[in-house]
Formats: C-alpha cells, sequence, structure tokens
C-alpha cells in the first residue's frame, strides 16, 4: 500500500484534534490510571473527571451495578475539587501532549462561573465541558440541564468566566434534547456533546431494597447506543455548533455510526472499563476503514448520512 | 500492570461450585503480590458487559498462575465453561496485596468459602514461617483441596456450618477460641470470606489489640481507580471518606474500615 495515511485531524470551533477520538468524563481518569496501557498523546483528547469548586466524596455505595449490555452508576461526582486539581493534577496533564477537557459541575449557577474562573489562565487546559446533565446529584446537575432557559444561564456564566471553547455536555432525560442544544448554542456554547448517562434503577430481590446506595444511577454502555444515535442526529440537524457524540461505544463501527450522523467526534465512556485500549484500537479501525475505502480524509465520513 | 489475550491452561471444577483455572504470563507471575487481582474478559460479548474481579489464589512456577472461583452468577458460569486453550483477555495485576513488612511472628490465616483464594497465596509466600489456616464452608462438598497450592508445611484448620467436616460452626469460632488462649503480642491476622465473618473477625481482632489485614470484595468495574465505583466507606480520621477497593485495597488493616457503613 502507498500513498499518505488517511488524515484523521477534525476541529471542533477553534480547536485542532489528531483524531475525532475522546475519553468521556469519569471513564479515564486523568489518563495517570491508564499510564501503563494507553499514551494519550494518540488520542483526540481526554475529558477529565468531573470537577466541582471543592472537593466531593461522592455517594454512598453500593455504587454501581451491572445490567443487560450496560451499567448503573451512582459515583455522585466524586472528585479532588478545584484547589487539589490545580495543584496535583494540572502538572500530570502538562505532561500528557494531548488535547485536555476539563469537565465541570456546580451546585448554583455562580459556582459553575467560579469553577470556569478558576481555570482561567490554566494553559494545559484547551477546553471545558458544562456538566448539566449529571442524574446523580440531587443539588442542581441534571436540573440544569433540563430547562432550556436555565441551560442558557448555566452557559453565560461559564462563557463570561472563561477563557477557553466551552462545550456543553447535554442530559438525554429530557422530552426535547434538540430545545435544550439550541439554548445552549444561542447562549453561546462552542459545542455540544452527548448524551450523558439515561437515569434508571435495579432493586435487589432478596432483600427487597433498590441495588444501589443512591436508588437511582446513570445508565450507560452499548445498551444506550441506538437512544445516543438518534440524539447525535436530531442535534445534529438542528443546530449550527460542532456536536461531540457518544453514548455506549465499543468499537471503531460505533464511532463510524456518530461520525456518518454527523458527530465531528466521539467520545468513549464505559468501554474503557472493560477494554481499557479500546480508544487506539478505535483509532486504528477509523484509520483501515478509510484506507480500505480511498477516503483521504475522516471529514469525508462527518455528516455523510444518506436519508 | 497489563492487559492482554492468555491461553486458559486448565480450568476444573476442585469442589461445588469451586473452579481452579491456570493461566500463564510470565509478566503477572513476576509482578504478583498476594492479595492482588485481576480482571478478567469472560467472553468477547456485550452482555455480561464488565470484566469481574479475580485474586490470584497462587503462583505455583514458572509462568502459571492460578485463579480460584466460585459460579455465583453470569460471568462465572461462562467462565466455568472455558477449555484448556481458549483465551481470555486479563488485565494485572492490579491493587495493594496483603502488608508483609512485619510478619516475623505468628500469622493467622482466617478464610471463609472462596475467601480462602488469596489466602492460599499468601501461605505460599510465607511458607516456613509459624503459619495457621483456618478455613470455613457449609458444608464438606465445598472444600478446597489446599494441597494443590498451599504449602505443605502449613497447619490446616477446618469449620464447616454443618460440620460434615472439622469444626461444626463458624470459621470465627477457631478465631475466638485461638484469641481466648492469650499470649499474642506479635501475632498477625489475615482474613477474607464473606462481609459478616469480616465484620466479626475485626471486631475480635480489634477487642483483642491483634493487627488484622482484611481482603475485601465489592462490584467493580474497571479495577484501575477510574470508575470509583467500589468505594467503601472508611473509619473516623482517615485521610478519605471512602476507600476504593481496586486502588487503596483490596487489602485494608480492619482499623482503617467504618465496620457500621459496610
Amino acid at each position: 500500500m502507498s500513498g499518505k495515511p488517511p488524515d484523521l485531524t477534525v476541529d471542533i470551533g477553534p480547536l485542532k484534534l489528531k483524531n475525532p477520538v475522546l475519553t468521556a468524563s469519569g471513564t479515564f481518569g486523568y489518563g495517570q490510571e491508564f499510564n501503563d496501557l494507553v499514551d494519550p498523546a494518540m488520542l483526540g483528547g481526554i475529558v477529565v473527571k468531573g470537577l466541582s469548586l471543592r472537593p466531593r466524596p461522592g455517594n454512598p455505595p453500593p455504587r454501581i451495578v451491572e445490567t443487560p449490555c450496560g451499567m448503573l452508576n451512582a459515583i455522585g461526582l466524586a472528585n479532588v475539587g478545584l484547589e487539589a486539581f490545580l495543584k496535583e493534577k494540572v502538572p500530570w496533564l502538562q505532561k500528557l501532549h494531548t488535547l485536555v477537557v476539563v469537565n465541570i459541575y456546580g451546585n448554583s449557577i455562580d459556582e459553575y462561573g467560579a469553577v470556569a474562573a478558576g481555570l482561567r489562565g490554566v494553559d494545559v487546559v484547551d477546553a471545558v465541558e458544562v456538566n448539566i446533565s449529571c442524574p446523580n446529584v440531587k443539588d442542581g446537575g441534571m436540573a440544569f440541564g433540563t430547562d432550556p432557559d436555565i441551560t442558557a444561564r448555566v452557559t453565560e456564566e461559564v462563557l463570561k468566566n472563561c477563557d477557553k471553547p466551552v462545550f456543553v455536555k447535554l442530559s438525554p432525560n429530557v422530552t426535547d434534547i434538540v430545545s435544550i442544544a439550541r439554548a445552549a448554542e444561542s447562549a453561546g456554547a462552542h459545542a455540544v456533546s452527548l448524551i450523558n448517562t439515561l437515569t434508571g434503577m435495579s432493586i435487589d430481590i432478596e432483600r427487597r431494597v433498590p441495588t444501589l446506595g443512591n436508588i437511582s444511577g446513570g445508565l450507560s454502555g452499548p445498551a444506550i447506543r441506538p437512544v445516543a444515535l438518534y440524539m447525535v442526529y436530531q442535534v445534529v440537524r438542528s443546530v449550527g455548533i460542532p456536536v461531540i457524540g457518544g453514548g455506549g461505544i465499543m468499537d471503531y463501527r460505533d464511532a463510524l455510526e456518530f461520525l456518518i450522523a454527523g458527530a465531528r467526534a466521539i467520545q468513549v465512556g464505559t468501554a474503557n472499563f472493560v477494554k481499557p485500549r479500546v480508544s487506539l484500537e478505535i483509532i486504528d479501525g477509523l484509520r483501515k476503514y478509510c484506507r480500505d475505502r480511498g477516503i483521504a480524509e475522516i471529514e469525508e465520513i462527518i455528516g455523510t448520512l444518506n436519508t | 500492570m497489563i492487559e492482554l489475550d492468555i491461553e486458559v491452561t486448565f480450568n476444573k471444577r476442585v469442589a461445588s461450585d469451586i473452579f481452579l483455572m491456570g493461566l500463564r504470563s510470565a509478566q503477572i507471575v513476576s509482578d504478583s503480590m498476594p492479595g492482588q487481582f485481576v480482571m478478567i474478559r469472560v467472553s468477547d460479548a456485550t452482555d455480561p458487559l464488565l470484566r469481574r474481579p479475580f485474586s490470584i489464589c497462587g503462583v505455583p512456577g514458572g509462568d502459571l498462575f492460578l485463579i480460584l472461583y466460585r459460579v455465583v452468577g453470569r460471568g462465572t458460569a461462562i467462565m466455568s465453561g472455558a477449555r484448556e486453550g481458549d483465551r481470555l483477555s486479563v488485565l494485572g495485576p492490579l491493587g495493594r496485596g496483603f502488608d508483609l513488612s512485619k510478619t516475623i511472628g505468628r500469622s493467622l490465616l482466617v478464610g471463609g468459602g472462596i475467601g480462602v483464594a488469596p489466602l492460599m497465596f499468601l501461605a505460599q509466600t510465607i511458607e516456613g514461617r509459624d503459619v495457621t489456616f483456618m478455613t470455613g464452608y457449609s458444608s464438606a462438598s465445598e472444600e478446597v483441596p489446599m494441597e494443590q497450592v498451599c504449602a505443605k508445611g502449613t497447619e490446616i484448620l477446618i469449620a464447616t456450618d454443618d460440620g460434615s467436616i472439622g469444626h461444626k460452626g463458624p470459621v470465627t469460632d477457631l478465631l475466638e477460641s485461638y484469641l481466648e488462649g492469650g499470649a499474642h503480642g506479635d501475632l498477625k491476622v489475615f482474613a477474607c470470606g464473606p462481609l459478616p465473618m469480616l465484620r466479626r473477625v475485626a471486631a475480635m481482632t480489634l477487642g483483642h489489640d491483634v493487627s488484622c489485614q482484611v481482603s475485601m470484595e465489592t462490584a467493580m468495574a474497571c479495577g484501575l481507580g477510574v470508575c470509583q465505583g467500589c468505594a467503601l466507606k472508611s473509619s473516623p480520621g482517615q485521610e478519605k471518606t471512602y476507600f476504593f477497593v481496586c486502588q487503596d485495597g483490596p487489602v485494608f488493616q480492619a482499623q482503617s474500615l467504618d465496620w457500621k457503613e459496610l
């Protein structure tokens, strides 16, 4: 085989990605944990664990349960908090040579702004992903992402305090995801990413108690992929800003479905737990798919769905 | 820690619902410490989706390592069907094993049911020292044939709930009568088993001011400290509210956990 290898680079607003494969928040840590297995420099980027102003211990266990082709989690956004992130995680992230997106979360609109402000001037952070879609925290989280007006207000507050591109991560637990996506776009978001987990529950039939300590949790894994794909398809047709798609992607074929539907990049989440090197396998698979079909650039695939 | 597809060398039933699997990896063998575990993907399918955590139960020689497991659900049922030559994806070794820095004195190993697995590796490692291995099963049919893995010199005591072999009653009876015997200044207890048993062991050893390490089990998705699903409440005064079994454990000092909240 001769000729140049296929060009996998994509743009998300002002950002240039080596390839369209990102690891989803909460499924790849800070890249440290996968250090023996995946060189983050190979990835399009990593989205680090949801960051709040102050440290959060997370929800009481049990926090996870396996479900058919998926899992429920109710971690509760456990994280080190802004101060420890800047002191302990940023020096590590500076060594990675990959695009770093920080997922942020607040208990109030002001707190979202405060976390964004705290990341000002931190050069290693390339973009901020606003989590308005976590189903596992009582005070806020998903509540911000189920109302278009509040979505717009959170987005504006983050933009006002942020010196980086802003992605808004959308919840699927809504009647009309398109109206939320449009609200984020109108407020000035540079991109939207979707979907976060679907709310669900599981019951222990022997003890007749909820399996999860939090009662409900967020469903992820291949079980949710068709739902995610359709939402991405709908949002792509309704907004002008880039869409980052994800939900149950397990291999390069799944990734291609999202790219063909119009996602400009994809996020790999739960699959990282099962196949720690899956993100690299997807990149290889995309390259091979393009090469075998004489496709010079991955851009030639994005949004090419025939309907 | 590595992830690799490896061939099953053998996979055989050794007691009722209990299987012993042999796998080969020079790197896993050389990196493994007693108490550490591996995450095994039981099939390529997405249902069941997640890997399963298993304690390493021994490294009998060469590049062979052993996994002792009980069939408790769909994942382990699929695993029990694996044959010689089948390939499984194994990630490991993972977690923090037993702290052996001060095991000069007498060691008591207390295992309940399949909880004997990590202790068998420990017994092998501290062979030749003063070791007693107390094992508890519901019935004789569950008894794990220790001689396949354990050091020959290890004293093994057995308790069964139905009295079909050994002492009739829980394995903690054996521990209790030992501790009641007094004079255990440099005694170390290492325990693994069902939560009620471990709770009892923790209470007894703390009551007698005896050092105790416990190997804990929880549901787990990644095994790498990323998903944060395997949280256990720590006792007051610890540096974190929750420990992660995969990263901070699976072995913990008994006093570092909040047993009322587990």
